[in-house]
């Protein structure tokens, strides 16, 4: 597209790599100080290559200390419920929106886009007593019923897909006798599953990420998730650079992972989710 | 057994029943606490006792008056002023990284790697890059010959830069593939034809590119100003408002004026000012990019 000179190639190389270096500097400096000993970290340069990468008592002190069997626990209980629901209530909603013309349907899509405006972290004052009132904070569930109220990105995907979904499929099953529940569940469901592996990755990311939710919601030490888990070790170990680059590591490690195998899906949610 | 039911009547269970729950959560999690927030922000609510007086205007007088609430304001400005240069670094690599280019899927991905990993742990694993004495940052300045002591998260003058610079680094790939599927949409024939013309990378830039892109850099547009506005966890974890005050956010002032000081009245008064501000915002936005579109 652009004509290719030598100085805009230089250019675009140099940026590259500034870009790259910039990118992995921070997580280079955690990945070599997490494998240090406390004498080694006191000694050598912070950006030195730790003596053995096989030093593993920083980790294991982490994740002892951090109750991250713990707080991984919770998340994944968190994740799963959420995502159940979500998934089910997401894509039903939009089958009765995308399937069928009735009044009030604009209104109805109307709501829902309107309060994308409504900054989320403002309602919490006024959340925080309702979830109360049910008798939810300090429990799972408080958080499980925010993630799954106040979410609306798997009806903007859901919604994407199931246009794309010819309705001739939803005809030929209506002649052949099914019901328009059997239709949503067998018919339409099963062909939205590109739409739901890209909710489960966003969403379980999101979560996963969410910090304050459960730092409000659930102060209990036994609920700690791992943002949580992370932010009460650092408060204990602020000085101990080693510990805490062994936590934020082991922390770090699951969405990266999930993210280098899926990242065809993750793209193509953040873009579908965006650009509407 | 629904399917001996008429289809009229079919479709009637499915609407309802498929989106009453969605509507009521919604209504519940989003609407409800909008309006209560409206209401109570003309009371002097405690959130404890059950009596809420009214007392009119006097939360919105103190929000604007009170330079302590109001004023934080000024620290969200280096969150806006940095997400400006970041969506200018984010058009900038979309395109790059939408030509001609070796390992072109390796750079894509390596720069969004940062807005996948957990927030908190990124608020920590910067917290010790700016570390004055220990951190990276200063020791590398110190080896290339410049000053290697800069209290990166203590001076006042900067920690919200500092602080900024760390949501570039988080959010620059997130902004940069929105650019990058909308370029995507851009039909190859217009450049083909632009060339044909004469026409040469910049000007191709001016006016095919960028038009083309308009619709979202509005979105981001958005989000960047919203974003500056709502900016809360990266104070809140890593300088917790500090140095005295001057990294704090008018989030963190919301959340600390009801949880911790009881003061759901006033706090209620702020979020409302906010949710405004978001408003204004999106009007002005439309107002000016809806002409410009045409």
């Amino acid at each position: 597209m652009v004509a290719r000179n030598p100085v805009w190639n230089t250019v675009k190389y140099l940026s590259l790599l500034v870009a790259s270096f910039l990118v992995l500097f921070p997580p280079y400096i955690i990945v070599v100080n997490a494998f240090k000993t406390k004498d080694e970290f006191n000694t050598k340069s912070t950006m030195s290559l730790p003596d053995s990468f096989i030093h593993l008592a920083n980790f294991g002190h982490a994740f002892e200390q951090a109750n991250m069997s713990r707080a991984f626990g919770n998340t994944l209980i968190i994740v799963a419920v959420t995502l159940f629901f979500n998934i089910l209530l997401g894509s039903a909603f939009c089958y009765a929106v995308g399937r069928f013309n009735f009044k009030g349907k604009g209104l109805l899509l109307g709501l829902f886009l309107m309060a994308t405006v409504i900054p989320s972290i403002t309602t919490q004052v006024v959340n925080y007593k309702t979830i109360q009132h049910l008798h939810l904070t300090n429990t799972l569930g408080g958080p499980i019923l925010l993630y799954i109220g106040a979410d609306i990105l798997q009806i903007y995907i859901y919604l994407q897909f199931i246009r794309n979904i010819p309705y001739d499929l939803d005809e030929c099953a209506m002649i052949e006798g099914a019901s328009l529940f059997r239709i949503y569940w067998q018919v339409i469901f099963p062909l939205l599953a590109p739409a739901t592996a890209t909710i489960i990755i966003l969403k379980t990311i999101s979560i996963y990420n969410d910090m304050y939710t459960p730092f409000l919601y659930m102060p209990k030490p036994e609920l700690v998730v791992v943002s949580t888990s992370l932010m009460r070790f650092f408060g204990v170990n602020s000085g101990d650079w080693q510990s805490v680059s062994a936590a934020i590591i082991m922390i770090m490690i699951p969405t990266a992972v999930i993210y280098l195998f899926l990242q065809k899906y993750i793209f193509a949610g953040v873009t579908s989710g965006a650009v509407k | 057994m629904l399917s001996n039911l008429s289809f009229k009547k079919q479709r009637l269970i499915i609407i309802l029943g498929f989106t009453i729950i969605p509507l009521l959560l919604l209504l519940t999690f989003s609407y409800y606490p909008t309006l209560e927030l409206i209401h109570l922000s003309f009371t002097n609510w405690d959130g404890m006792s059950p009596d809420k007086s009214w007392i009119g205007w006097d939360n919105y007088k103190e929000v604007f008056s009170n330079s302590e609430l109001f004023g934080v304001f000024t620290h969200n400005f280096a969150y806006f002023a940095v997400g400006i240069v970041q969506n200018i670094a984010a058009i900038y690599f979309a395109i790059v990284l939408n030509g001609k280019l070796k390992g072109k899927l390796f750079f894509r991905l390596l720069l969004f790697l940062p807005y996948i990993l957990n927030g908190v742990a990124v608020s920590y694993l910067f917290g010790y890059v700016f570390d004055t004495t220990n951190g990276s940052l200063n020791l590398l300045l110190h080896s290339i010959g410049l000053s290697g002591d800069t209290s990166w998260l203590g001076n006042e003058h900067f920690v919200n830069f500092t602080l900024a610079s760390i949501g570039f680094w988080k959010f620059m790939g997130f902004n940069m593939v929105i650019y990058l599927a909308a370029l995507q949409s851009i039909p190859g024939d217009l450049y083909e034809a632009a060339s044909i013309d004469g026409a040469t990378g910049w000007k191709q830039f001016l006016y095919i590119t960028l038009p083309n892109i308009y619709k979202i850099i509005e979105l981001n547009f958005f989000l960047t100003v919203t974003g500056a506005l709502e900016v809360f966890d990266l104070p809140f974890v890593l300088t917790n408002g500090g140095p005295a005050g001057h990294s704090e956010t008018y989030v963190m002032k919301i959340l600390e004026t009801a949880f911790q000081f009881n003061n759901y009245g006033l706090a209620s008064a702020m979020s409302v000012v906010l949710l405004l501000f978001v408003v204004v915002v999106l009007s002005i936005q439309r107002l000016i990019f809806s002409r410009k579109g045409e």
